[in-house]
């Protein structure tokens, strides 16, 4: 067992609902032998767990937003949160790298573990935490400043650099965003004056900047046009190499093309998860069923 | 069952309104042309550069506003200097870095009714904390502790008396409650996102601050420091309250000189009677515009550079 201590009993049996990569499922089959100056273990495939989620619920104020999950995330694949509007995915994700430390009434109960770090523990470093757990937006939010600015502006909140690193580190986050090509003529032009896909871009290759290893995807395309979506999904299967990914997501088409695993949400509860293909399939569910045939949601 | 609202009333509505809004903006308009016009009018003949340059006379004709022009200068640079800092050190601090909490609601409200706070009120505690300092150094001006010589551009003397530094400080609470409000309001302009994007890369909250929301916040911020330079520089009634001279015959040489101001001097020439000094408080007017323009000038001048990112 690791050190960490929540307020959750440890009574609580353990019950992973993702069975870990042994269901074989097929991962992404091309690994990377290049890594981009992201720290981190080499590519392989992914069997082992990222974030160990039991028993936990979250509250904003006395609104119970999330009843006692249990869940798995792999390293290195795509995971997708599904579920109608205000189940709570979006509430989970924001724990994972505690961006709902900015809400006061928000607090959380149970296991939240990265690598067997307790992810809920007062004395976490969050900055540390941020720096390591990327965040991508639903509405693209690049900050006023030059293109070059968005990018290099997470890397010098937390080291010095020199131009010269600054400007490959600059180039290597933009490139492994897709987005390279398009805006190298114009690093010092405003990034408001990318498209919005291009914008949503943009912020993935400001968040890979820091050197993650994990990217939260709040669901990045719904502001964006069917092309843009489209470029955004490709980048993210390429991502998935080098990053632990999850995505929340409305579009259950989306769910179904970009990730390895799918967990649906309903009502604050983790109803199913597992490979999105056996989601997909054969949902255990009735709910789950209803949900991605259409039925409701 | 809903009746059928004819397209020719609602057309007919949407034309009445936009007259109302017409006559509105020009009635404004007009009140400003007026004033306009008929300050030019008696003021620009008697406008000179030796109108400018020259000092305190007991003629109208040898009379000019060399002395109040600087004295206003100083004033509000004071003013400036110190409350822009302060005005938007305190906004920052209540809008990104303290908790929702009873103190800060009181604070807030206290800021609010601050900004209603007639400004003659900041003239009686101007006299009393800056030009007195409540009397901790005794009452009478002869007996004033000193530092430095009196020629000298850091001269000291406590307590500061009717003196530059006391009317700086004076206006200073008095724009004070202007420059929070319109920072605290730019700040909150800015779109969460923001500060979720900076956050989300572990960014701490003063890097996030010093980094995005107050680039951002720029503009607002410099569009209440016009408003209250205005403010400062317009104001007569404090600084009469704290002594400010109406007769001075040498320009300030440090912070505890005696001073004079435009909008005094004006005061003073148009209370006269002596159709001559009627006339050279308009060509005063037109200076003190003059130098508000400036001011405003500046001050876009500045935010545009800092804008040019956002081009």
């Amino acid at each position: 067992m690791s050190t960490v201590q929540t307020s959750n009993d440890m009574s609580i049996e353990p019950k992973p609902i993702i069975p870990t990569a042994a269901a074989g499922h097929a991962t992404h089959g091309h690994h990377v032998t290049q890594q981009v100056g992201q720290p981190g273990a080499p590519a392989a495939v992914s069997t082992e767990t990222a974030i160990t989620v039991r028993g936990f619920s979250s509250w904003y104020g006395s609104f119970q937003a999330l009843k006692s999950l249990d869940l798995d995330i792999p390293t290195r694949q795509v995971t997708a949160f599904i579920g109608p509007s205000g189940c709570g995915k979006s509430t989970f994700l924001r724990w994972i790298n505690r961006m709902n430390d900015t809400i006061p009434s928000a607090r959380a109960e149970g296991t939240l573990d990265l690598h067997g770090e307790d992810l809920l523990s007062r004395s976490l470093d969050v900055v540390d935490l941020r720096r390591r757990v990327g965040m991508v937006f639903q509405k693209p939010n690049p900050f006023p400043k030059s293109i070059y600015d968005n990018v290099a502006f997470g890397p010098r909140l937390h080291k010095h650099y020199t131009r010269a690193e600054l400007d490959q580190l600059v180039e290597q986050s933009l490139r492994s965003a897709s987005i390279w090509n398009e805006v190298k003529d114009r690093l010092h032009a405003s990034a408001l004056g990318l498209s919005g896909g291009q914008q949503q871009r943009l912020c993935i290759a400001r968040a890979i900047a820091v050197g993650p290893e994990m990217l939260l995807m709040d669901e990045p395309c719904s502001a964006l046009d069917p092309k843009s979506t489209l470029a955004i999904e490709e980048l993210i299967e390429t991502l998935a190499d080098r990053y632990t990914i999850v995505i929340v997501t409305h579009n259950m088409q989306q769910a179904a093309r970009v990730s390895d695993q799918t967990a649906f949400f309903f009502e604050g509860r983790l109803i199913e998860a597992g490979t999105t293909e056996s989601i997909w399939n054969k949902p255990k569910n009735k709910q789950t069923e209803d949900y991605i045939t259409g039925r409701f949601g | 069952m809903a009746t059928v609202r004819s397209t020719a009333s609602r057309v007919l509505a949407n034309r009445a309104f936009l007259l109302a809004c017409l006559l509105a903006t020009s009635i404004a308009m007009a009140v400003l042309a007026v004033l306009l016009v008929s300050i030019i009018w008696q003021g620009w003949d008697g406008l000179s550069w030796k109108f400018i340059s020259g000092l305190a006379s007991r003629k109208a004709k040898d009379a000019g506003i060399m002395v109040p022009l600087l004295g206003s200068i100083w004033v509000c640079a004071i003013c400036a200097l110190i409350a822009l800092p302060l005005g938007v050190g305190t906004a920052i601090y209540l809008e990104e870095f303290a908790k929702r909490s009873r103190f800060t609601r009181i604070v807030q409200t206290n800021i609010l009714n601050l900004a209603g706070v007639p400004s003659i009120v900041y003239g009686i505690l101007g006299l009393t904390a800056f030009a007195r300092m409540f009397g901790a150094f005794g009452t009478n001006m002869d007996d004033a502790t000193t530092f430095g010589n009196e020629e000298s551009l850091f001269f000291l003397r406590f307590p500061f008396g009717s003196s530059v530094i006391a009317g700086g400080l004076t206006l200073m609470l008095v724009v004070l409650p202007v420059v929070i409000i319109a920072t605290q309001e730019s700040l909150r302009a800015i779109p969460r996102g923001l500060r979720d994007g900076s956050y989300a890369l572990g960014a701490t909250r003063w890097q996030t601050v010093w980094g995005i929301t107050l680039p951002a916040a720029i503009p607002g911020i410099m569009t209440g420091a016009i408003l209250a330079m205005s403010r400062a520089i317009g104001e007569s009634a404090p600084l009469l309250v704290l002594g400010g001279a109406l007769l001075v015959y040498n320009a300030p040489e440090n912070l505890m000189s005696d001073f004079a101001v435009l909008p005094l001097q004006i005061y003073n020439w148009a209370g006269r009677p002596q159709e001559e000094f009627h006339r050279i408080a308009a060509s005063a007017i037109i200076i003190q515009l003059g130098v508000l323009l400036l001011f405003n000038g500046v001050a876009v001048f500045i935010r545009q550079k800092l804008q040019k990112p956002l081009q």
